[in-house]
């Protein structure tokens, strides 16, 4: 079963081309890397996919709902999660928690169950009254993923989740994201550590605004000739026109 | 002369009621003309180090010298000498490229025509829109203009604070090549990122957690540091392959590395005997070689 379906979808800009016509399909329980270089198009094609920018052209299916009819649907569906934005710095990891709880209108009671529960995982039960800024930033990353998951979204979107954590932590943030597929939810991710691509179900790399690759990384290795996934994306990569430099 | 000494260097910040040990006492020289790695993730204490080398902050404790100045005493002849690309970009949003160049430039005393050499070949990718404004460019962009305003006063040492961090593999690399070419002009560098893999790029590395140096040394030194024979392990299903390992009582340590999963075990491993046990687990297709440590080995085997 398919939980996004993406067909010929674009954003322009005036006359740029940030995203230029890409179809892709992501299936339940599918951990998919969204790869490609700086101003590919990554980041507007994901904002159009989490419902906070509109399309200029093409369709798309999230969650089972359409982009343009119900965003709001989408959003209430969806988990977010990015190295930038992710936890209240100057709120407890209990009333962060809390908040995002009452964001998703969960009742006071699920969030009271949620809020034991998750602290027991991911073993902060010491630290729930703690303000969110004193904590380590991997724990922090936990943290907020797990917070991205709280409402049980169908998918969960990850915007370069691991930037900047230390490679034990980078590790242990792996293995939750494994944990959530395997319980059927939908991780969708970006990441500039090409080993991280090779954790993915399937990866697409897009290059000015195109997916000029898609499948599963074995597959895409033997394509290009690879021994890595970091040699598939160099030699895509590179062959980019526009962007960033 | 070193270009940088660093002597048991601690910094100490308050947070509301509690205190935070940013460097516990570090020690540390840079050759002149060395390409210096400073590794480590965020909250290592990187900035910190940085901005008291370079004269923007005080440690509690030790003592630094940079070109042979005190970073106390000499702050102002340190300053007129180095170079200093902070992590957060900021240049002059609302001045041009080119606005942007001439007046480090000035403020230095001297004119991007005077040093021009030096700052060519990154100045030529972003010439193209001298008249734009910095706050305009892209990322990428962004980031030569900075380097050439860092550079156009022809620095002894440069500072770089996470340069590469959220850059693409394929801009990372551009960027480690002007690095080298800068090296070759005699400048030292000191350059911090968290990615491990741009360690063996530099001449030395310092490994930094938490304010701690874990080691210094060239990458072949460090990774010669790791004893322990190392194990790359693969198979169909990496997950499982994953949890089942760690379960192992001769597993000591496991850890997923892309395409495969980096083992280290606390007995002689029977290679024969592990295929067994994995395959009656269910693997197919199981590849183990004994492989070299990377960097990023050596650093989860120091961080514990």
């Amino acid at each position: 079963m398919n939980v996004i379906e993406v067909e010929n979808l674009s954003k322009h800009f005036g006359k740029f081309k940030a995203v230029d016509d890409i179809s892709f399909n992501v299936s339940r329980g599918e951990i998919f890397g969204f790869l490609g270089a700086n101003g590919a198009g990554k980041t507007t094609a994901m904002r159009m996919l989490c419902g906070l920018s509109l399309p200029t052209l093409g369709e798309a299916r999230v969650a089972g709902f359409d982009l343009y009819k119900d965003a709001e649907q989408i959003k209430r569906n969806i988990g977010y999660m990015s190295q930038r934005f992710s936890l209240y710095d100057d709120l407890s990891i209990r009333e962060n928690i809390r908040f995002y709880g009452g964001i998703y209108g969960l009742t006071n009671k699920q969030i009271k169950a949620k809020t034991e529960s998750m602290l027991h995982h991911l073993n902060l039960e010491e630290e729930a009254n703690k303000m969110v800024k004193s904590l380590p930033l991997g724990w922090k990353q936990k943290l907020a993923f797990s917070v991205s998951l709280l409402h049980d979204p169908q998918i969960v979107f990850l915007d370069e989740p691991t930037g900047g954590v230390d490679p034990i932590t980078r590790r242990e943030f792996w293995t939750m994201i494994y944990e959530a597929s395997d319980k059927g939810t939908t991780v969708f991710v970006t990441t500039h550590y090409m080993d991280e691509a090779e954790y993915c179900s399937r990866v697409s790399i897009m290059v000015d605004g195109k997916i000029d690759a898609l499948g599963t990384p074995l597959e895409l290795k033997e394509k290009f000739d690879s021994p890595n996934m970091g040699d598939v994306f160099l030699k895509l990569a590179r062959k980019a026109k526009r962007g960033d430099n | 002369m070193k270009a940088v000494s660093a002597n048991s260097i601690k910094k100490i910040f308050n947070v509301e009621k509690s205190t935070v040990t940013a460097l516990q006492g570090l020690s540390f020289d840079v050759e002149q003309g060395e390409l210096f790695g400073v590794i480590g993730p965020d909250g290592a204490g990187k900035t910190t180090l940085f901005r008291i080398l370079t004269t923007l902050m005080l440690a509690q404790e030790g003592s630094a010298q940079v070109d042979g100045f005190d970073v106390v005493k000499d702050f102002k002849e340190i300053r007129k000498r180095i170079g200093y690309m902070p992590g957060r970009f900021s240049l002059y949003q609302d001045l041009t490229v080119e606005e942007n160049l001439s007046f480090f430039a000035t403020l230095f005393n001297t004119s991007i025509s005077a040093n021009y050499d030096l700052v060519k070949d990154i100045y030529e990718h972003i010439e193209p829109f001298k008249y734009r404004r910095a706050g305009a460019l892209s990322g990428g962009m962004k980031q030569k203009l900075a380097l050439c305003c860092a550079l156009i006063h022809r620095p002894t040492v440069l500072f770089l604070d996470e340069p590469t961090t959220g850059v693409d593999a394929v801009s990372r690399q551009e960027f480690w090549e002007l690095l080298k070419n800068l090296q070759k002009q005699g400048i030292t560098i000191l350059v911090s990122t968290p990615y491990m893999d741009e360690a063996s790029l530099c001449n030395r590395v310092a490994l930094l957690q938490e304010g701690k140096l874990l080691d210094i040394d060239s990458p072949e030194g460090i990774i010669k540091k790791f004893k322990k024979p190392l194990w790359a392990i693969r198979s169909t299903k990496m997950f499982r392959l994953l949890q089942d390992l760690k379960k192992m009582d001769n597993v000591e340590s496991c850890f997923p590395f892309g395409q495969e999963h980096h083992v280290t075990f606390k007995e002689v491993l029977n290679i024969s005997s592990l295929e067994k046990e994995l395959t009656a687990l269910g693997h197919r297709d199981l590849k183990m070689n004994q492989i070299q440590a990377t960097i990023e080995d050596s650093f989860m085997e120091l961080m514990k």
